[in-house]
C-alpha cells in the first residue's frame, strides 16, 4: 500500500467512526430533552427514567466522539500538511467557533450527567438544552470547513502565498447552509430510528410498558419529520452541487454523456470502461427535471471532464442510491408508524408486522448517513479543495503512514467493539430500566 | 497598527500560550491522575482511585478542549508552522495521540463497566490501560517538546521538512524533557487531590506530591545541564534578561508550594503549583520568542493572513464570554463542596 492510499483510508476510517458518534451526539440530546421536558411537565416518572437511560448512553457515546474528534483534529495536519496549510490559514478559525460549542458541550455534559441530585429540575433541564444546541452547532460549524472544501472561497493563492479576501465567505454561500441542514437533519434521523428500532425489539420481546410506546412516539416524531424535511434539503442540495460540482453530479446520477431530457437512473451499474450505466430503471427527462426544473434541459456528463479528473464512479453512484434509499424506505416507514398510531393507537405494541420493520430499520438512517458523505467525500476525488489542491499532493512526505494506517484501524476496531459490549452491558442491568 | 506590525500574530501566539498553560493546568493533573491511579498502593488503593476518580469524572471531558485549542490556534494562525511539526513529528505526535484517545475512552469505559459505584476500584484491562496511557502521553508530549527547544527541526531552502537526526526525538535531552513533563503532572495532580480529601488519603496523597515534587526539581535540573550542550540557544536564551525573571519568580512559586505541602498549607500549595507552571510556562514562551520552531521558523514568518488572525482573535472574548462562565459554574458545582459523600458515576446512578 502506498502512502497516499493509506492515508486515504485513514481518513475514511476516522471519519466514518467519529460520524456515527458525532450523530448521537447531535441526536440522542435533543430526545433526552424532550422525555426530560415531559417530565417536567407531567411529573410522570417513567419520563424520567428514559431520560436518565439516554443521558448515560449519551455520556459513553459523547466520550468516544470527543476522543475520535480530538484524534481527527491532529490527524487532518498529520496526514494532510499542505491541505491544512491552506485550509488553517483561510478557514481554520470555523474550527475555532466549533471549538467553542464543543467547550460549552463537554461543559454541561459534566453538568448534566453528574448533576442529577445537584441541580434543580429545570436547571438541569437547561443544561440539557445547552448539549442539544452545542452539539447542533459544532456539526454546523465543522460543516462550514467541509462546505469549503467543496467550494473554496474567499481567497487567493498563488501556490505559495495565500491572501484572505474574507474570512467568513464560505458562510455567504448556500452550500453550507443546505450542507447543514441536510447533515443535521440526518443526524436526527439515524439517531431517532436508532432508538426506535431498540425499542420495538424491547417490545417484542415481551416489555409493553408505557416507556416503550413513549420512546417509540418520541423518536417516530423526530425521526419522522425530519425523513419527510430530508428529500426536500437533499433536492436543494443536489441542484447546487449540479451547478458547482458537476463532475460529482454525473458520478452520483451515473451520467456519462452529455444529454438532453437526461433520465432519471434508479439503481444500476456505472461501468467506466465502456461509459454506461446498466441495469438502472430509467425515468425519461427525469434528472433535467430534477437539476433544473426543466426536463428537456442539458445535463452534462463526465465526458465533459477530462478522465484523470474522475472520481470513482460506481462507489459515488452505488453510494447515492443507498443514500436515497434509505431516505425514501425510511419516509415510508414513519407515515406507516403514524397511521397505525392514529387507528389503534393502545395496541401499537401487538404489532408485530410493525415492530419487526421498525428493528430492520433501525441502522438504515446511519447508513445513509454514512453513504452521503462518500457521495460528498469519493464524488470531490481527485481534488483535496476543489480545484485548488489535488489529494495526491496534499499527502504527507513522512514515512510510516501505512503502520500508523493499520495502528489506527485496530485501535478504532477495539474501541468500537468495547462501546457495544458496554452498550449490551448497560442494557442488561437491572437497574437501567 | 504601525507602531506593532506583528500585533495580531504575537496576540495568536499569546493566544496558544495561555491555552498551553490551561492544558498543563487542567489535562496535566488529569494526566497526573491517572499516574497514581496506576500506582496506587496501599492500604487505602481502592479509595485513592475513588478520589481520583470523582475529581476527574465531571471535568475531563472539559479539561482536554484546551489542547484542541491549542491545535486549532496553531494550524489557524501558523498554519505553516503546524505543518512542519506534523511533517517532522509525525511518529511521535501519532503514538501521543494514540495515548491520548486510549485514557479518554479508558477512562469512561472503566466508569461504565459495572454497576457499582466502585467501578474505579475493580480490577480491569481499561483501568490499567487508562493509567498506562496516561503515563505514556505527557513523555511523549514533553519529548516533542524537547525537540522543538533542542533545534532539531530543519526546513531548507526548497521547503523540505526533516529532523537533523531521525531520532532527534528521542535523545537524553528529549526523554529528560518528556520525564519532566510527567514528574509536573504527577506533581500537579497530587498537589490538587490534597485539596479534595481528607485525613489519611490527604496524607497519601500529600506523600505522592513529595516524592513527584523532588522527581520534578531532579528532571528540571537534568534538563538544564543538558540544555547547555544540547539547547545552547535555548539555554542561553532562558538565561537572559528577557524571561530570567519569570523563570525566577516560577521558581520562587515552586519552592513556596514545597514549602506549602510540607507545612500542609493545602490551598497555599496549590496556588503556588498553578502559578510555578503558568510562569514557567511564560518563561519558556518567552525565551522562544520570536521563534515557533528555532532557528527556521518565526511567528512573524509563517502567520496566517491578518484577517484570519483578526477574527481568530477578536472571536475569543465572545468565545470566552460564553466559556468561561459555564466553567465556573462547572466547577462550582463539583469542586466547592468537600467530596466526602460519593459522587455516583453516571453509569451508577439510578
Ligand atoms: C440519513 C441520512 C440521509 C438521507 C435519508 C438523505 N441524505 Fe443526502 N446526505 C446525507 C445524509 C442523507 C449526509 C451524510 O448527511 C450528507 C453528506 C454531506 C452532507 O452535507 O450531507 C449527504 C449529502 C448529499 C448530497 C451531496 C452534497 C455534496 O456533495 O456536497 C446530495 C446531493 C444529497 N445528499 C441529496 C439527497 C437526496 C436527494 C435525498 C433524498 C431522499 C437524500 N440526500 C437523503
Ligand atoms: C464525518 C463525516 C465524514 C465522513 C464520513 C467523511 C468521509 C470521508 C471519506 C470516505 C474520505 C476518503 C475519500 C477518498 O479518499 O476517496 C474522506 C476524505 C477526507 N475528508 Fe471527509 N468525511 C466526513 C467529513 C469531513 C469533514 C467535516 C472534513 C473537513 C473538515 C473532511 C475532510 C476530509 C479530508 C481532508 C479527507 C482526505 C483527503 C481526501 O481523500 O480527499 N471530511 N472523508
Ligand atoms: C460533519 C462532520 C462532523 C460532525 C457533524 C461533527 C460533530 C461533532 C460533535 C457533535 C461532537 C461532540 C462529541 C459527540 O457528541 O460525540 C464532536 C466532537 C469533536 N469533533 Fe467532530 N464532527 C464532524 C467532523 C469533525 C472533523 C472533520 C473534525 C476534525 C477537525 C472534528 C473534530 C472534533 C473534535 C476535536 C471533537 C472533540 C470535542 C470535545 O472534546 O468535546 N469533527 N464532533
Amino acid at each position: 500500500m502506498d502512502a497516499l492510499t493509506a492515508a486515504r483510508l485513514q481518513m475514511t476510517v476516522s471519519l466514518g467512526f467519529h460520524m456515527v458518534y458525532a450523530a448521537i451526539g447531535i441526536g440522542l440530546p435533543l430526545l433526552m430533552v424532550l422525555v426530560e421536558g415531559m417530565y417536567l411537565r407531567t411529573g410522570q416518572p417513567h419520563y424520567k427514567t428514559l431520560a436518565k437511560t439516554w443521558a448515560k448512553t449519551t455520556g459513553l457515546l459523547f466520550a468516544v466522539g470527543a476522543v475520535s474528534g480530538t484524534a481527527l483534529s491532529l490527524e487532518l495536519g498529520l496526514l494532510w500538511p499542505k491541505y491544512m496549510e491552506l485550509l488553517g490559514a483561510v478557514v481554520g478559525h470555523i474550527f475555532g467557533l466549533e471549538g467553542y460549542a464543543f467547550f460549552l458541550e463537554a461543559i454541561f455534559i459534566g453538568l448534566y450527567l453528574y448533576g442529577w441530585d445537584r441541580l434543580g429540575p429545570r436547571a438541569h433541564w437547561w443544561c440539557g438544552v445547552v448539549i442539544a444546541v452545542s452539539g447542533m452547532l459544532s456539526g454546523v460549524f465543522v460543516l462550514g470547513v467541509n462546505a469549503w472544501m467543496q467550494q473554496p472561497v474567499g481567497f487567493e493563492w498563488d501556490g505559495d502565498r495565500v491572501t484572505v479576501t474574507d474570512p467568513i465567505a464560505i458562510f455567504k454561500q448556500p452550500l453550507w447552509f443546505y450542507m447543514a441542514w441536510h447533515s443535521t437533519l440526518a443526524c436526527y434521523l439515524s439517531v431517532a430510528f436508532a432508538v426506535a428500532g431498540w425499542y420495538a425489539w424491547r417490545a417484542l420481546r415481551g416489555q409493553h410498558d408505557a416507556r416503550i410506546s413513549t420512546a417509540l412516539a418520541v423518536a417516530l416524531l423526530v425521526g419522522g419529520i425530519s425523513a419527510f424535511l430530508q428529500p426536500l434539503s437533499g433536492d436543494l442540495l443536489a441542484k447546487y452541487v449540479f451547478k458547482t460540482q458537476p463532475a460529482k453530479f454525473a458520478a452520483m446520477e451515473g451520467q456519462f454523456v452529455t444529454q438532453t431530457y437526461a433520465p432519471l437512473r434508479i439503481g444500476g451499474i456505472p461501468d467506466e470502461e465502456t461509459q454506461t450505466t446498466d441495469w438502472a430503471i430509467e425515468i425519461p427527462g427525469g434528472l433535467s427535471f430534477l437539476a433544473t426544473g426543466d426536463p428537456s434541459a442539458e445535463v452534462p456528463g463526465l465526458d465533459q471532464v477530462p478522465r484523470e479528473d474522475w472520481p470513482n464512479v460506481e462507489l459515488t453512484h452505488l453510494a447515492f442510491q443507498v443514500m436515497v434509499g434509505a431516505g425514501t424506505l425510511l419516509m415510508i416507514v414513519s407515515a406507516w408508524f403514524w397511521w397505525c398510531y392514529w387507528r389503534h393507537r393502545e395496541r401499537l405494541l401487538e404489532n408485530r408486522w410493525l415492530l419487526w420493520t421498525l428493528v430492520v430499520a433501525a441502522p438504515l438512517g446511519f447508513i445513509g448517513l454514512e453513504a452521503g458523505w462518500f457521495v460528498t467525500e469519493v464524488g470531490r476525488q481527485p481534488w483535496i479543495i476543489q480545484h485548488v489542491m489535488r489529494t495526491r499532493d496534499a499527502v504527507t512526505p513522512a514515512d510510516g503512514v501505512v503502520g500508523v494506517f493499520y495502528g489506527f484501524a485496530l485501535l478504532y476496531l477495539v474501541l468500537g467493539v468495547t462501546v457495544i459490549v458496554l452498550l449490551r452491558r448497560l442494557a442488561n442491568r437491572p437497574s437501567a430500566e | 497598527m504601525s507602531g506593532w506590525p506583528n500585533l495580531w500574530s504575537d496576540l495568536s501566539a499569546a493566544t496558544a500560550l495561555v491555552g498551553m498553560i490551561a492544558y498543563a493546568l487542567f489535562g496535566g493533573a488529569d494526566f497526573g491522575g491517572g499516574v497514581w491511579d496506576l500506582f496506587a498502593f496501599g492500604e487505602r488503593k481502592a479509595a485513592q482511585r475513588q478520589a481520583i476518580q470523582r475529581a476527574m469524572g465531571p471535568v475531563w471531558e472539559a479539561n482536554h478542549v484546551w489542547l484542541i485549542l491549542v491545535i486549532v490556534v496553531l494550524f489557524t494562525c501558523f498554519p505553516r508552522g503546524y505543518s512542519v511539526l506534523g511533517v517532522a513529528l509525525f511518529l511521535p505526535f501519532h503514538l501521543a495521540l494514540i495515548g491520548i484517545m486510549l485514557r479518554g475512552a479508558s477512562f469512561v469505559f472503566r466508569a461504565y463497566q459495572s454497576p457499582q459505584k466502585e467501578a474505579a476500584t475493580t480490577p480491569s484491562v481499561w483501568g490499567v490501560v487508562f493509567g498506562v496511557a496516561s503515563l505514556i502521553s505527557p513523555i511523549l508530549l514533553g519529548a516533542a517538546f524537547g525537540a522543538v527547544t533542542e533545534g532539531a527541526i530543519r526546513v531548507d531552502s526548497e521547503g523540505q521538512i526533516g529532523l537533523i537526526e531521525p531520532d532527534a526525538w528521542r535523545t537524553p535531552y528529549c526523554i529528560a524533557n518528556g520525564l519532566l513533563a510527567l514528574c509536573t503532572c504527577g506533581y500537579l495532580a497530587a498537589v490538587y487531590l490534597t485539596n479534595e480529601t481528607h485525613g489519611p488519603l490527604r496524607e497519601d496523597f500529600r506523600r505522592r506530591a513529595i516524592v513527584a515534587g523532588t522527581g520534578t526539581a531532579i528532571c528540571a535540573a537534568v534538563v538544564m545541564g543538558l540544555a547547555r550542550s544540547e539547547a545552547t540557544w535555548f539555554y542561553e536564551r532562558l538565561w537572559s534578561l528577557r524571561s530570567l525573571p519569570v523563570v525566577v519568580c516560577g521558581l520562587g512559586c515552586f519552592v513556596g508550594s514545597a514549602w506549602a505541602v510540607f507545612s500542609r498549607h493545602y490551598v497555599w500549595s496549590r496556588l503556588f503549583a498553578a502559578a510555578e507552571i503558568a510562569l514557567l510556562i511564560v518563561g519558556w514562551g518567552l525565551a522562544q520568542y520570536p521563534f515557533l520552531i528555532y532557528p527556521d521558523i518565526t511567528f512573524a514568518g509563517v502567520a496566517a493572513p491578518e484577517p484570519t488572525l483578526r477574527f481568530l482573535v477578536l472571536s475569543l472574548p465572545v468565545g470566552a464570554a460564553l466559556v468561561l462562565p459555564s466553567l465556573w459554574l462547572l466547577m462550582r458545582v463539583f469542586k466547592n463542596t468537600p467530596l466526602t459523600e460519593p459522587v455516583e458515576t453516571p453509569a451508577a446512578a439510578q
